[in-house]
């Protein structure tokens, strides 16, 4: 425990708030689509690691970080349109379980077909130039690229929540996903819309892939590990609220962080802990409905 | 209702003594299904390695390398005719797989002998299977836990470094050139305290000053709340133990951080897949550990005919570091067997205790306690400029020359003399 | 006779359709077609697995397509069981035959505490919870290195000779180890049997097909769901037990979530909430694991796609469509 000041733990939150960051981007897109379609999304982080390397491939192609940032979230989204119309849809009225089987399945194969296309061992993913470097940012030096991640979400967020807020496609997703019967009986075409949510959540996933590339380079196991934990963030924030994701995400973030400083070892089990203390405590999470289940 | 279920009750206790007795009289008699009765003429080595899963292309350089060494044993006309033969297993780097594919290879197959693994707790799992049945199984990938007398067998070898030897020959290195002042950054298994411990064996002889070490669990992606509190420690070097993808993220934040303006990083085992996968930014100015590298033709003849076969073999390419243990786990195998004249297991064991060899990296030989491959360690450095073709990504700064006292001892290792 | 005895026709025996004589004898049917196996196997030790994961995936299938309650932490029951019978033998030199009840009762043990846990939640909750206390589980014996062997496994679970009331049997070979774990699955399968076949078996499957009028006729609903799940416990642990024995090591991915996963696609692919569907949806996984794997590496593609095929078109699994072909 050598030399913990306040600084010190002043730039373990700024960690924390970076490393949630990409828990908050992945974990909105999970509760989205199973807020409005009350799919569990397996393949999410399936759909983390195609971002990422699509990403690699526009950059193979000669492009640029900037061109990635606007075209990684809309291939993977057309990606998820894909999946949603013919792989998922047939499944609705079969049972909760169906869809979330499927997209299990999904994961192995995505995973297995970008091995094949791009090889086992990943590639590396340099920083961009520009962001490159670290800045002061008063209790230390906090890496550029760090702080640059923490303002794609927050712009995302922001984006998100004008979205749903003031658009009246925005209106119909927010009332769906507190009553989806009434929705459809108003004359919505509630299958239209839930393609679009779930395009629209992967699509978000596939962003946060690209922004992660970066930070730990890019493999095709990356997917597997971020799901089970952002399952924690989404059950922890309540599935389906998007407000719940981001504090949860952060929160956890930070759990990790804070962890890490005193414990590394318990670091994993922690998050773990917390979502099965929060389920027992409060099934439906900080956020989500009482009595959401099948 | 309650009578059909009484009735088919009785009927089932019935048949629940007739299915039991008659499975135990099966299993007792000497009934067997044996297929093959015609004696196998081959040399049957089996060959199991993680050819799916993240090491796959080590694997496959394994597999290639063996093949040579099979190859150039059938050519010389193999052990008085009969040839060998090489059956590679997907283990998918997963124990339980390995040790239902080591089954396989013993009880159907027949395999006289098994070479290969590419991790810790695979190696222990086939030695586990294959100890027991009295086959010889050379290990080709790093273990401490393999030497200790509590796995180890008369039947087990290890062709391959093990960390505390490496971690030593990096430390004995680094420690007199770059400082006292160390901080440790290490993966929370056995693989990275058994590095951190060779470190420290090796720093006690220069008197280096430990900071501390900081532990990650395995497969953590994000050191950010690690790499900050080293740093503000001013270590003069920090030893990254860990090893694959961890290593490669670790490294590549470490420099992200600006780590490498004030602290030298050392590692353990700098391997070719990893360098290629993390990229010459990440690798730039490491220094680290490594059991081959093909640069050494400079200096052995052995190396020179290994690249220039393997090149013949395989269209100019090179062998990896993982290749040349895969080739080196056979060759010692195959070179017993032709000693001992044949492939009967005490025989070949006898041999392989005795055998002094210079395969493809220099002289080498197996320490009798524990069976261990007594050889040299080279401290390597990434390279990213001057290259001589795309293999070329080390040199080769220093040599830990193969010694025994670098191993830790047989008592220590709970060896009875 | 009388005039309602003339007025009856002869009594016919009534034809019984294939499937019912299966059902009626479903345990004894699977012990027959478990003794013929490993000769129909490319090897012995892949028709133990098999055996191993069905035991496995019929413990799952319990929960899942008896109870109706999807779990993605099974794991935690499998892999308890192998390492208490593991610990048993190799840090304890305990003998089998006290070693596997061991494994059972880990099983049941780590199915109470994950149950009264866990039970509360229903529906995709449970299956989050399920997954997060197994791997809970998992980092826990990671950690206790000094018992598991952490990282490394647990190595040391060298039996060799199985003792019978004097007889002794040869366990290194590898069909008298395959036919001694048929003993103990096929005896699972009596048990397990006469469970489904008890009126605690009606009252689980009540529960599944309408839990608020389970409830409205006086069953205590969640005190059939915590009994079911630490049955299922019971079940997975002699699996694992048994495996801890087939391989002689207990790897520390036993518990990852991996290992949940592997058993939620077996009960699928093999048909849940039918008695045959767990052991041929093992089969028919490690086998496509196995041949696919000669043929590809890429045999995770095949697996996956074979999978979500399964999902769309056959949803009662292998075994499932073919019974219900067979329904006349």
């Amino acid at each position: 425990m050598a030399g913990l000041s306040l600084d010190l733990i002043a730039l373990q939150l700024f960690a924390g708030l970076a490393l949630g960051a990409i828990y908050v981007l992945f974990a909105i897109g999970l509760s989205l689509i199973f807020g409005m379609l009350t799919v569990v999304n397996f393949a999410h982080g399936a759909f983390y690691m195609v971002g990422a390397y699509v990403g690699v491939y526009i950059l193979g192609l000669g492009g640029n970080f900037w061109i990635c940032l606007i075209a990684v979230p809309l291939v993977v989204g057309l990606f998820g349109l894909v999946v949603e119309r013919f792989l998922i849809r047939p499944l609705y009225g079969r049972g909760i379980d169906y869809p979330l089987l499927l997209t299990f399945g999904l994961s192995y194969v995505m995973v297995e077909l970008i091995r094949i296309l791009f090889g086992k061992t990943g590639y590396p993913f340099d920083t961009p130039e520009i962001l490159q470097g670290a800045v002061d940012i008063g209790v230390g030096y906090f890496p550029l690229y760090r702080l640059f991640v923490i303002g794609a979400t927050a712009f995302v967020l922001l984006a998100l929540w004008l979205f749903l807020e003031k658009t009246s496609f925005g209106l119909i997703i927010r009332a769906g996903a507190r009553d989806p019967q009434i929705v459809r009986v108003l004359g919505v075409d509630v299958g239209r819309v839930w393609l679009i949510v779930f395009g629209l959540g992967t699509a978000i996933a596939g962003f946060a892939g690209l922004l992660a590339a970066p930070l730990q380079g890019v493999i095709p196991e990356m997917g597997s590990t971020i799901l089970a934990e952002a399952f924690v963030v989404t059950v922890v924030g309540g599935m389906g609220s998007i407000g719940g994701a981001v504090l949860a995400g952060l929160l956890v973030g930070v759990v990790v962080s804070m962890t890490s400083l005193f414990a590394p070892e318990m670091a994993k089990v922690s998050i773990f802990a917390l979502m099965a203390v929060v389920l027992i405590v409060r099934p439906q999470g900080f956020f989500g409905r009482a009595g959401l289940m099948s | 209702m309650s009578k059909n279920i009484a009735k088919s009750g009785s009927i089932s206790r019935r048949r629940l003594l007739a299915t039991v007795s008659a499975g135990a009289a099966l299993a007792a008699s000497p009934f067997r299904i044996n297929l093959l009765q015609a004696e196998e003429a081959t040399i049957k080595i089996g060959f199991p390695v993680p050819l799916t899963g993240p090491y796959g292309t080590e694997a496959q350089d394994q597999v290639r390398a063996a093949q040579l060494a099979i190859a150039q044993f059938n050519d010389a006309g193999g052990l008085d005719g009969r040839k060998a033969e090489l059956l590679v297993r997907d283990d998918k780097l997963n124990p339980g797989e390995a040790a239902t594919r080591t089954l396989e290879l013993v009880e159907k197959e027949k395999v006289n002998f098994v070479v290969g693994s590419l991790s810790a707790a695979v190696q222990l799992a086939i030695n586990n299977v294959t100890k027991e049945r009295g086959i010889v199984f050379n290990s080709i990938s790093q273990s401490d836990a393999i030497n200790e007398a509590a796995d180890f067998s008369k039947y087990t070898f290890h062709e391959a470094l093990n960390p505390h030897l490496t971690s030593g020959a990096v430390g004995r290195y680094a420690f007199p050139k770059f400082g006292k002042k160390v901080a440790f950054l290490t993966a929370d298994y056995a693989y990275g305290h058994e590095m951190v411990r060779g470190f420290l064996e090796a720093g006690k002889a220069f008197g280096i000053e430990n900071l501390g070490d900081f532990r990650h669990p395995l497969g953590t992606t994000d050191f950010s709340t690690l790499l900050p509190r080293i740093q503000a420690l001013k270590p003069d070097i920090l030893c990254i133990s860990n090893f694959g993808r961890d290593q490669q993220i670790a490294l590549k934040q470490a420099t992200d951080f600006g780590v490498k303006k004030t602290t030298q990083i050392i590692a353990p085992l700098l391997s070719h897949a990893s360098r290629v996968a993390a990229g010459p930014q990440a690798f730039e100015g490491v220094i680290g550990g490594c059991s081959f590298y093909w640069g050494l033709e400079d200096k052995f003849a052995s190396t020179k005919a290994f690249n220039d076969a393997f090149r013949k073999m395989y269209d100019g390419k090179l062998p990896s570091d993982y290749g040349a243990l895969g080739y080196g786990g056979i060759r010692t195998v195959l070179a017993a067997v032709k000693n001992a004249g044949s492939v009967d297991t005490d025989k070949v064991i006898t041999a392989l205790e005795a055998l002094k060899y210079d395969f493809y990296k220099g002289p080498e030989y197996y320490r009798k306690c524990d069976h261990q491959s007594v050889q040299s360690v080279l401290v390597i450095k990434s390279k990213s400029k001057d290259m001589r073709n795309e293999s070329d990504v080390f040199e080769i700064i220093s040599t830990d020359e193969p010694n025994e006292a670098n191993l830790r001892s047989c008592e220590e290792l709970g060896h009875k003399s | 006779m009388n005039e309602i005895t003339r007025s009856c026709p002869q009594t016919q025996a009534v034809p019984v359709s294939w499937l019912q004589f299966a059902t009626r004898h479903r345990a004894s049917l699977a012990s027959l077609a478990v003794l013929v196996f490993p000769l129909v196997m490319p090897f012995t030790a892949l028709a133990a697995n098999i055996l191993i994961y069905g035991l496995y995936a019929l413990g799952f299938n319990l929960v899942y397509g008896y109870l109706g309650l999807l779990s993605f932490g099974h794991a935690a029951l499998f892999g308890t069981g192998a390492y208490f019978c593991g610990i048993a033998i190799a840090h304890f030199g305990l003998p089998w035959f006290a070693a596997i009840p061991l494994g059972i009762l880990g099983g049941l043990l780590m199915a109470a505490l994950i149950g009264v846990l866990a039970i509360r939640t229903r529906g995709i909750y449970f299956a989050m919870v399920t997954m997060a206390l197994a791997q809970c589980v998992y980092y826990l014996f990671y950690q206790a290195v000094d018992w598991t062997g952490g990282e490394n496994g647990l190595r040391g679970i060298n039996v060799h000779v199985i003792d019978i009331f004097g007889v002794r049997l040869d366990f290194i070979n590898p069909l008298t180890r395959y036919y001694v774990i048929a003993a103990f699955v096929i005896a699972a399968f009596f048990v397990l049997s006469r469970i489904l076949a008890s009126p605690f078996g009606a009252v689980i499957e009540a529960v599944r097909e309408n839990e608020t009028r389970a409830r409205a006729s006086g069953y205590d609903v969640t005190r059939t769901r915590l009994i079911t799940f630490v049955l299922s416990g019971g079940f997975c642990g002699l699996a694992g037990a048994l495996q801890a024995l087939h391989l002689s090591i207990v790897p520390i991915e036993i518990l990852y979530y991996d290992t949940s996963g592997e058993v939620v696609m077996i009960a699928l692919l093999g048909g849940m909430g039918t008695f045959f569907g767990p052991m041929v949806g093992a089969a028919a996984f490690l086998l496509l694991e196995n041949l696919v794997s000669l043929w590809t590496v890429h045999w995770q593609l095949v697996v996956g796609a074979i999978f979500m095929i399964c999902v769309l078109f056959f949803p009662a699994g292998i075994w499932g469509t073919l019974i219900s072909r067979g329904k006349p």
